[in-house]
């Protein structure tokens, strides 16, 4: 696995959102023009055929890093790049298309990103009509007879566990898990090698999420898919990351394999995530909730972010932006004057 | 979290799909819409008018004993006769005869065509109009939902009637033909489209506003759709359901409308009536103690548009959760 070749590469990702009042208001109120950086100098690179996970609380631009890479969303600045070719919201060249159909992604709430009054075979069908049938080399090749399509179809519902005959169902006749094996199949319509998952089991009941987790990793190792894997919740990405980066605030605070980072954590924000979780904590110890709440993205805290609820914070941590150096931002993990937080 | 959309559209009988073998009719009939349907005896009448009024229109050169605008049926020495129950009658005449010797209930029938047609072409007009106008106003937002949404502020300030004589006036200046019957029957669904669109844009700028941010919109941006197809094939179905209401409502409002115009004189023509153009020319006679000559598409006009409005009403109830 080491060894395997980079498949999506992010370069220095990051974007910001307008959220001023409108125009007039912001006038006569006398007021700036108020920015909110969602994702601030994002970097990052997935090799073929692993999982790389994001964490971090709500509202830390998980999802908005999610739908850059995929091209749904513009960044301000940075670049995507899946073998090499740079991925960009809105381009429609051949190129862009060939791209395209190799990236997927699947989404939070499965009652939401199928279409109600599509029966689910059209909404699986959608992309090989949009990009004809998955061929080993790629590419795009003649539009697909519909006898063909609707095996495909029949193939994919088996594939998430489905009954060929539920291609003539509609969404609502299915509960959250099976919408989402639904989405699943869509998503692998076209045979893409690239999916971003959007915590694509928070929406559902504890006791399909690990089936939904399980059936996802048995297609990776049977298609040889790779992972961008965004969730909030650390058991979830301990059962599914190789590698994962933690973000704070729009920065990604510590990246690592996922071994090592779950059993020595670097980052004192990456301890407290942990500290949170029951089920990974070594025995005898208590779980601590997760202390203070994360500040606004409109007007961070100066110096690192995550300054006001670190118990280890110095004068410098105040003034200074620690840039992620080695896999982690923290001044004092870098200079080596963290106390050990593995335990 | 998602919301949950104001007014649930979803016609769908929910099943647990073992009934899937089954035919949509049984279905339908098994729904909570019918179920709600047959609750009420005032929607079911309403509904039975309604189309009893639609048979009678669509088939109205068939069942009417007369065809009115045919002079070798009309005779003058027939002209305001009474309803057969009254003195003086024709038995040939079930509900008299106009100042023309006309037969009042094959003028009707006749008038009940003309006017649903109106009604339904002109409702069309602006749902197309409409629907179209919003969904881009809501789907591409910024200046160009500004700029609909404040044509629509302004179109709101023109009553029908001007509008209608605004559109006279443009059509025949570029005609410049004398005769206004040729063109009065467009001239008619054209105001009626241009004067009700603004409901339906507001309706469905509203909804997507709301479904443009659905991740079933994101996953159709994934696969290269473009703006036209997403709009046609995955917004436009499920924005409808409240365009379904307004089109019946405006139905009832739009028959109206014609029927004020045409009374007014600005509508349709005595040789081409409608049922407004039927009451403004038995207005005349009113005084004069000829009352069926007003009365009968009076009362016509008034049963289509009470009955439909209820439908309307009953439709709009069945579709949104919140008031049942
Ligand atoms: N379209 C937008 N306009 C303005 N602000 C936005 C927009 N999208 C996201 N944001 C803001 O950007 C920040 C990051 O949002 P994002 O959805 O990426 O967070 P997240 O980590 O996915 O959180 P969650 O776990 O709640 O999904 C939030 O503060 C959010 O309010
Ligand atoms: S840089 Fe300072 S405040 Fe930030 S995590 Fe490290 S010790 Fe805590
Ligand atoms: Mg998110």
């Amino acid at each position: 696995m080491s060894e395997a070749r980079t498949l999506v590469e992010v370069e220095g990702l990051r974007r910001t959102f307008d959220v001023s009042r409108p125009w007039l208001t912001r006038m006569l109120a006398r007021e700036p023009q108020r920015f909110l950086k969602a994702v601030d100098g994002v970097s990052f690179d997935i090799k073929a055929g692993e999982t790389f996970a994001i964490v971090g609380e709500s509202g830390s631009g998980k999802s908005t890093v999610a739908r850059m890479v995929v091209g749904l969303l513009e960044a301000t600045a940075g670049k995507v790049t899946i073998d090499r070719f740079e991925i960009r919201a809105g381009a429609d060249s051949v190129e862009a298309r060939r791209v395209r159909r190799r990236i997927q992604m699947i989404f939070q709430d499965p009652f939401a990103s199928l279409n109600p009054r599509w029966r689910v075979g059209d909404i699986i069908a959608e992309p090989i009509i949009a990009f004809g049938m998955p061929k080993p080399a790629g590419g795009r090749d003649d539009a697909p007879s519909p006898e063909a399509t609707r095996r495909r179809v029949g193939e994919l519902l088996g594939l998430v566990g489905l009954d060929p005959v539920d291609a003539r169902k509609y969404p609502h006749q299915f509960s959250g898990g099976q919408r989402q094996r639904i989405a699943i199949a869509r998503a692998l319509a076209a045979g893409p090698d690239f999916i971003a998952c959007d915590e694509p089991t928070s929406a559902l009941d504890v006791s399909v999420q690990a089936q939904i987790l399980n059936l996802m990793r048995d297609l990776q190792e049977q298609l040889g898919l790779t992972f961008l894997f965004i969730s909030h919740n650390l058991s979830v990405v301990r059962h599914m990351a190789t590698r994962v980066g933690v973000m704070y605030l729009g920065k990604l605070v510590e990246i690592g394999n996922a071994a090592e980072l779950f059993a020595r954590p670097r980052h004192p924000y990456t301890r407290m995530l942990l500290d949170s979780v029951p089920d990974l904590s070594m025995v005898g110890k208590d779980r601590t909730p997760v202390a203070g709440e994360i500040p606004s993205p409109i007007d961070p805290p100066k110096g690192c972010a995550f300054h006001p609820r670190c118990k280890f914070a110095v004068d410098i941590c105040r003034i200074d932006v620690p840039p992620l150096i080695d896999g982690v931002a923290c001044h004092l993990a870098q200079d080596g004057r963290l106390p050990d937080l593995s335990s | 979290m998602t919301a949950e959309p104001l007014i649930d559209t979803d016609i769908t009988p929910r099943t647990d799909g073992t009934d899937e073998r089954r035919g949509r009719f049984a279905r339908l009939l098994d729904s909570d819409i019918m179920a709600s349907f047959l609750a009420s005896k005032l929607t079911v009448l309403a509904g039975f008018v309604t189309f009893a009024f639609l048979i009678i229109a669509l088939f109205a050169p068939l069942i009417a004993p007369f065809n009115p605008f045919d002079p070798a049926q009309v005779f003058l020495i027939d002209a305001r006769d009474p309803p057969i129950w009254m003195a003086g009658s024709d038995p040939r005449f079930l509900l008299g005869t106009d100042d023309q010797g006309r037969d009042m209930l094959s003028a009707l029938f006749y008038g009940l065509r003309v006017s649903l047609l109106i009604g339904g072409l002109g409702v069309l007009l602006s749902a197309l109009i409409g629907v179209t106008l919003g969904l881009i106003a809501g789907y591409a937002g910024g200046r160009i939902d500004a700029l609909i949404m404040r044509i629509a502020d302004i179109q709101l300030t023109f009553p029908a009637i001007l509008i209608a004589l605004l559109v006279d006036g443009v059509v025949h200046a570029l005609l410049k033909s004398g005769g206004r019957e040729d063109t009065a029957f467009g001239v008619m669904v054209l105001s009626i489209g241009l004067s009700f669109w603004v409901q339906y844009a507001r309706t469905v700028r509203g909804s997507t506003l709301v479904e443009r941010n659905k991740d079933y919109v994101h996953a159709a941006r994934l696969i290269g759709l473009r703006s036209p197809q997403i709009l046609w094939r995955h917004v436009l179905p499920n924005v409808l359901g409240p365009v379904l209401v307004i089109a019946t409502i405006n139905l009832a409002l739009a028959v109206i409308t014609e029927a004020t115009l045409s009374f007014l004189g600005v509508g349709l023509p005595p040789t081409q009536p409608s049922l407004g153009t039927l009451i403004r020319i038995g207005n005349a006679y009113l005084f004069s103690g000829e009352w069926w000559i007003v009365a009968f598409p009076g009362i016509t006009l008034a049963v289509l548009v009470i009955a439909v409005n209820m439908l309307g009403d009953w439709l709009r109830d069945a579709l949104n959760p919140r008031l049942r």
